[in-house]
């Protein structure tokens, strides 16, 4: 069981995580960060629930909507933000924007918008761990329409039949883009795939962040016993937009209902409403989050406007390794 | 491999032991060097190159892959982010093309896009060819695909003697770097010190030095060139042939240094003649060298068509040293009267042409 100042923990983090990308949106129409941007308000429980007992050694490696990670996984906050203006101190310089972060000092190995693109890279970082007998475990976030993808399946083959240490976890939010899974997919389960590759899976509510940790703990626990890969698959739901700031139930390509069931299911305002239930909180306690979230997240959009503007000259260093 | 060794020849190792070599110094100096590819500790051992290894490092080093061309790319991209110097191979580079996504995106650009924070030391071998009927898929010369791409290096290996010497550079590379083998190549002799040495991926080599006319020539036309510069010169007619080596980066300041000298010059490749590495090679001849030119350079390659499998016709598909020797005697001020029919019998092609050409064997 969870201590309730775990919870509260969890709480906190998802909290930073919807605060952070809530500024972003609001900061957005400035057309300052110039870049596509996926924002996962809404699933923001399977982030924090997946990294709450991973160490800094371990790595994870994100996808496009990959702020959520990026920031659970101890992610600098001021860099992320800095790379979304395409300054200087940007987390890649400028070289990569929303769509590619990386704080490999907290094991954060890389984000990329190749769908699958970092699924095998995870594979191999779990092989590399393997081949050294290194105790670290790799994690990698993808989406339903990743499952789509050839290379996750010769991923799968591959992590199944050597045994190695990596922990899968599949966002299904239901679309891929404007597509959803039952255009995409057959009807059966994206985890009863995965189990014909010889591997243990869990399915479960992406929206509860104590289910999800508690999985992902349960699956940390077989990989660091050598049982092998792992495979967790969360249901959850994109609030707004596929790439973008803004909401867009007026597209409608959503089932009427939908999107209010979902936000009736917000991940946060459980949790909340349970330590407040249980006064293991209090209103002036959450208050006070909230003043904290607000002056760090002021000061990191204050550290990236301050920060220098790159130059093309820059650019040509690093193409190469020297 | 027993050595290719043939009567009056000094003893030499043929290319595929010195590649085989270059893997076996590598992986015995250092752990992180992994061999992975469909067919690698198989009994075939991937044309010799790889066979015994997986006995001398074991499996945990020396591995056979799943059908996955793209996944195990990744895989191996992983592995290398996390410290692994991984040597992928494929049998044919049509094989690769499966692997294009996690090439071009992820292994090519992990170095720029995160600016420097990670690399990817992988060196994925792509085996190019021709001949016996091997057809569309499974012969082609895709360099140029390749060396479009920043963040890759690419290279051509001809004689054993670089090719050991490139593959252990290579390795040592932090970079990606495709090693693009021609599979008539691996049995060409040639000296081969024992000794761990390296050939810089970046230079490239005058391989005989002429004073009228340069022929710049990728990998197995080099020997073709070489075999042509041999009977020109019966005629007095003196060829510079250049092994250029590298189709990324190209190394064109000897090829300028060539020409100052000859004014003249010919490139010669194993791939399809439009967007082919030749024409870069000609580009910046022409942007830098351009009034040393006294004739307008051609190319020599292969003509944009598949190729077919029958040899009746595959036999006229591929250029040859006459083709190249042709080309020189079409440029050049033809002040001696070369009687090209003579050169042309003389560079005729002994025997089958859809097998190696005998009198290509070394050594080099």
């Amino acid at each position: 069981m969870n201590s309730n100042s775990h919870l509260f923990e969890l709480y906190a983090s998802m909290l930073r995580i919807r605060r952070v990308e809530e500024a972003l949106a609001d900061r957005y129409q400035e057309q300052q960060m110039r870049c596509p941007m996926h924002l996962c308000i809404g699933q923001e429980a399977i982030a924090v629930g997946v990294c709450r007992d991973l160490k800094k050694s371990d790595h994870v490696f994100g996808n496009h909507r990959a702020h959520g990670h990026y920031l659970a996984k101890g992610g600098d906050l001021n860099r992320m933000i800095a790379e979304l203006y395409g300054r200087d101190s940007g987390c890649c310089q400028g070289r990569g924007g929303s769509m590619h972060l990386i704080d490999q000092a907290v094991g954060f190995m890389g984000s990329t918008p190749i769908v699958g693109g970092t699924v095998p890279l995870a594979v191999g970082s779990a092989w590399a761990a393997s081949l050294k007998n290194t105790a670290r475990v790799t994690v990698v976030f993808f989406g339903d329409g990743c499952f789509e993808e050839g290379v996750v399946h010769e991923s799968l083959n591959f992590a199944a039949l050597n045994k190695l240490p990596v922990i899968f976890v599949c966002e299904n939010n239901g679309y891929s883009v404007y597509t959803p899974l039952n255009k995409r997919q057959p009807e059966r389960e994206i985890h009863s795939v995965v189990k014909a590759h010889g591997i243990p899976v869990f399915a479960g509510n992406g929206n509860n962040v104590v289910e999800v940790a508690d999985a992902a703990t349960a699956a940390l626990n077989e990989v660091r016993h050598g049982k092998g890969p792992q495979f967790l698959e969360f249901k959850t739901h994109r609030w707004r937009e596929h790439c973008g700031p803004d909401y867009d139930d007026e597209l409608g390509y959503r089932q009427p209902g939908e999107l209010a069931y979902w936000q009736s299911q917000c991940p946060l305002e459980q949790v909340k409403q349970s330590l407040l239930a249980s006064n293991s909180t209090s209103p002036e306690a959450l208050l006070s989050l909230e003043d904290n979230l607000s002056r760090e997240i002021q000061h990191a959009f204050e550290f990236a406007l301050n920060s220098q503007t790159p130059t093309l000259d820059s650019m040509a260093s690093t193409v190469y390794a020297a | 491999m027993q050595p290719d060794r043939l009567p009056g020849v000094n003893p030499s190792k043929t290319q595929a032991q010195a590649i085989h070599e270059a893997l076996d110094l590598c992986m015995s100096r250092d752990d992180n060097v992994i061999v992975v590819g469909e067919g690698v500790p198989d009994p075939k051992g991937i044309f010799g190159t790889t066979s015994g290894l997986m006995e001398k490092y074991g499996p945990n080093r020396v591995f056979d892959m799943p059908l996955s061309e793209n996944g195990m790319t990744g895989i191996c991209i992983g592995a290398s982010l996390s410290g692994m110097r991984p040597v992928m191979v494929h049998q044919r580079i049509e094989f690769a093309l499966l692997a294009m996504d996690q090439i071009i995106n992820n292994a090519a650009k992990w170095n720029y896009m995160f600016a420097g924070q990670n690399t990817v030391p992988l060196v994925i071998r792509m085996i190019i060819g021709r001949g016996w009927g091997q057809g569309p898929q499974h012969s082609q010369s895709l360099q140029s695909l390749f060396s479009h791409i920043p963040g890759l290096k690419v290279v051509m290996p001809v004689t054993a003697h670089d090719a050991k010497g490139m593959l252990i550079s290579a390795i040592e590379d932090d970079n990606p770097v495709i090693f693009i083998e021609h599979r008539w190549l691996h049995a060409v002799t040639g000296e081969v010190s024992p000794a761990y040495y390296r050939v810089p991926l970046d230079k490239a080599n005058v391989v005989r030095h002429g004073q009228h006319i340069t022929v710049a020539a990728y990998s197995y036309m080099v020997l073709e060139a070489l075999q042509a510069a041999e009977v020109l010169a019966k005629h007095d007619i003196d060829v510079e042939v250049i092994d250029m080596r590298s189709a990324r980066p190209v190394d064109i300041a000897p090829v300028l240094a060539s020409i100052k000298n000859t004014g003249n010059l010919v490139v010669a490749d194993t791939g399809h003649i439009t967007h082919g590495i030749a024409a870069e090679v000609i580009t910046q001849v022409v942007e830098q060298g351009f009034h040393d030119l006294q004739h307008p350079p051609v190319r020599i390659s292969s003509p944009d068509y598949p190729v077919p499998t029958t040899h009746y016709a595959a036999n006229d598909y591929y250029p040859e040293a006459v083709d190249i020797a042709k080309a020189v005697l079409q440029m050049i001020d033809n002040n001696v009267r070369v009687n090209e029919a003579a050169v042309v019998s003389d560079l005729q092609h002994i025997g089958a042409k859809d097998v190696p050409n005998p009198q290509f064997r070394g050594p080099f």
